[in-house]
């Protein structure tokens, strides 16, 4: 099956051609967002890290900001520094060097601060922006597309009609050649034995449950108890009663293709080694979404039960509920309703199908509701202090 | 469509697929069980009784344990069941 896009200096393929306007610390994010508002084509995201942070937590923000930059659908970038912060923006910019692809940076200490920044930014960004429009789509197989499954604001027809949708789906996209990337530690909390059994490899097992412990580990070191957070008061309030019983929920997505791999939060999907992949992060969607993108998903599908609004700033997210109720109150950001299967019979494989078309459409370029309402959260999954 | 969906063998536990209320009768695998407490649409029934501390089952899977003593018909969620798994040890 064959997909038009954007073909980039690495050969992978994006389905969108943002030109990305990147802070490299919160002190340059507003900076950024001027700069943005300023070049048609451009986005800026609102980084809020990228100075005092060590370990884990400097090299998830470096891997972030890096991957949104080198994902496909990012076709330049401009780094905007303020000089003196923890993540330099020279460091940044060798990175997604490798990728091919073009990229700047500007410095606010060096430029002589905010007006003078924005004026030069604004010139760079504009004649990057005037490339990117001259690229023209080509066409490209649907084995590139790396696809992000996403659930938030779950209630149990998540688990019953849409994440099973989402999972038929995937499979497809698997069958086809293509990857998926199943996030959220806490959220298979109470699943961890399904998934751990489908690893091809069983390092790739022991790694995945590592994780899962990790999470466990983190919670109760912190004498909290992870279930005062799991299940939310609005998963309850929907008949969510327990974290296993979210969890049984929401590992559906992956419908029931084999693991290929794990993934670190953030971190770059292989180019040559596709499937379905377990990414680690937090069960809150923004840094869950935020996390896939930049591991390379070019789309992300995204059920709730509750209803949410939210998207990404340079991947479409489609929206899917299997609530039909949900679907009628908040029918301005949803654009699929899967509660057909529980309220009209549909069979899940036919709602599958019609979920694969529609993303498949995305992915030629039609809009999501979430990219037409301008909808762009992005976050950073933080472990630690920021020192 | 049916009212309540019991999706394994296994569980203890069945979905209702439209609010149900106090003294309504559901079947579950041809057995009739009457409805003890009103339901709200997509949450939980017990179809057998649960003694405080047994598991509690829905996908054939454990999802939690009783907080106390579940009777065949009572409504299932925060109130009497908890998470299985200790995550302050």
């Amino acid at each position: 099956m064959k997909i038009k896009g954007y073909k980039r200096e690495n050969g992978r393929y994006g389905i969108r051609n943002y030109l990305l306007i990147l802070p490299a610390s919160v002190c340059a994010s507003d900076t950024a967002a001027r700069i943005a508002s300023m070049v048609d084509g451009a986005v800026a995201i609102p980084n809020q890290h990228g100075c005092c942070q060590i370990g884990e937590d400097y090299l998830n923000t470096v891997r972030t900001l890096v991957g949104f930059a080198k994902n496909p659908n990012v076709g330049a970038c401009l780094i905007v520094g303020l000089g003196c912060e923890g993540i330099q923006a020279n460091v940044l910019k060798e990175q997604i060097a490798e990728s091919g692809k073009p990229v700047e940076s500007i410095i606010i200490q060096e430029e002589g601060g905010t007006i003078k920044t924005i004026a030069r930014g604004t010139q760079i960004a504009a004649a990057m922006a005037r490339e990117l429009g001259k690229q023209n789509k080509v066409e490209f197989d649907i084995s590139e597309i790396v696809l992000g499954l996403e659930c938030g604001g779950s209630d149990p027809t998540s688990g019953l009609a849409s994440n099973p949708t989402i999972g038929v789906a995937s499979d497809k996209l698997v069958e086809l050649g293509g990857s998926s990337i199943l996030s959220e530690t806490t959220e298979v909390i109470g699943a961890e034995h399904l998934i751990a059994a489908r690893f091809k490899d069983p390092k790739d097992s022991e790694v995945f449950l590592e994780m899962v412990k990790a999470v466990e580990a983190h919670s109760a070191a912190s004498g909290n108890d992870l279930r005062e957070g799991q299940p939310t008061p609005g998963n309850k309030e929907g008949g969510l009663t327990t974290i296993e019983e979210k969890s049984l929920g929401c590992m559906h997505k992956a419908g029931h293709s084999e693991f290929t791999g794990v993934l670190k939060y953030a971190e770059e999907i292989p180019a040559d080694k596709k499937g379905l992949y377990f990414m680690d992060s937090p069960g809150q969607d923004i840094d869950s979404i935020t996390g896939m993108v930049a591991s390379g998903a070019q789309v992300i599908v995204f059920s709730t039960g509750r209803g949410t609004p939210t998207g990404s700033p340079i991947a479409p997210v489609i929206k899917i509920t299997g609530n039909t109720g949900t679907y009628n109150n908040m029918i301005d950001n949803i654009d699929i309703n899967a509660g057909k299967i529980i309220t009209e019979g549909v069979s899940l494989p036919d709602m599958g199908e019609e979920l694969f078309d529609l993303m498949v459409k995305v992915c030629n370029g039609e809009q999501t509701k979430a990219e037409s309402l301008g909808h762009r959260e992005f976050g950073i999954y933080k472990i630690g202090y920021t020192y | 469509m049916e009212t309540v969906l019991k999706i394994d063998k296994k569980d203890n536990l069945v979905t209702c697929l439209r609010a149900v209320k106090k003294g309504e009768t559901i079947t579950v695998d041809g057995k009739s069980i009457t409805v003890n407490q009103d339901v709200p649409q997509f949450h939980k029934i017990a179809v057998e009784n649960i003694a405080k501390g047994e598991t509690c089952y829905k996908y054939g899977q454990v999802i939690g344990k009783a907080l106390c003593d579940i009777k065949e018909g009572d409504y299932v969620h925060v109130h009497n069941i908890i998470s299985a798994k200790d995550f302050t040890a």
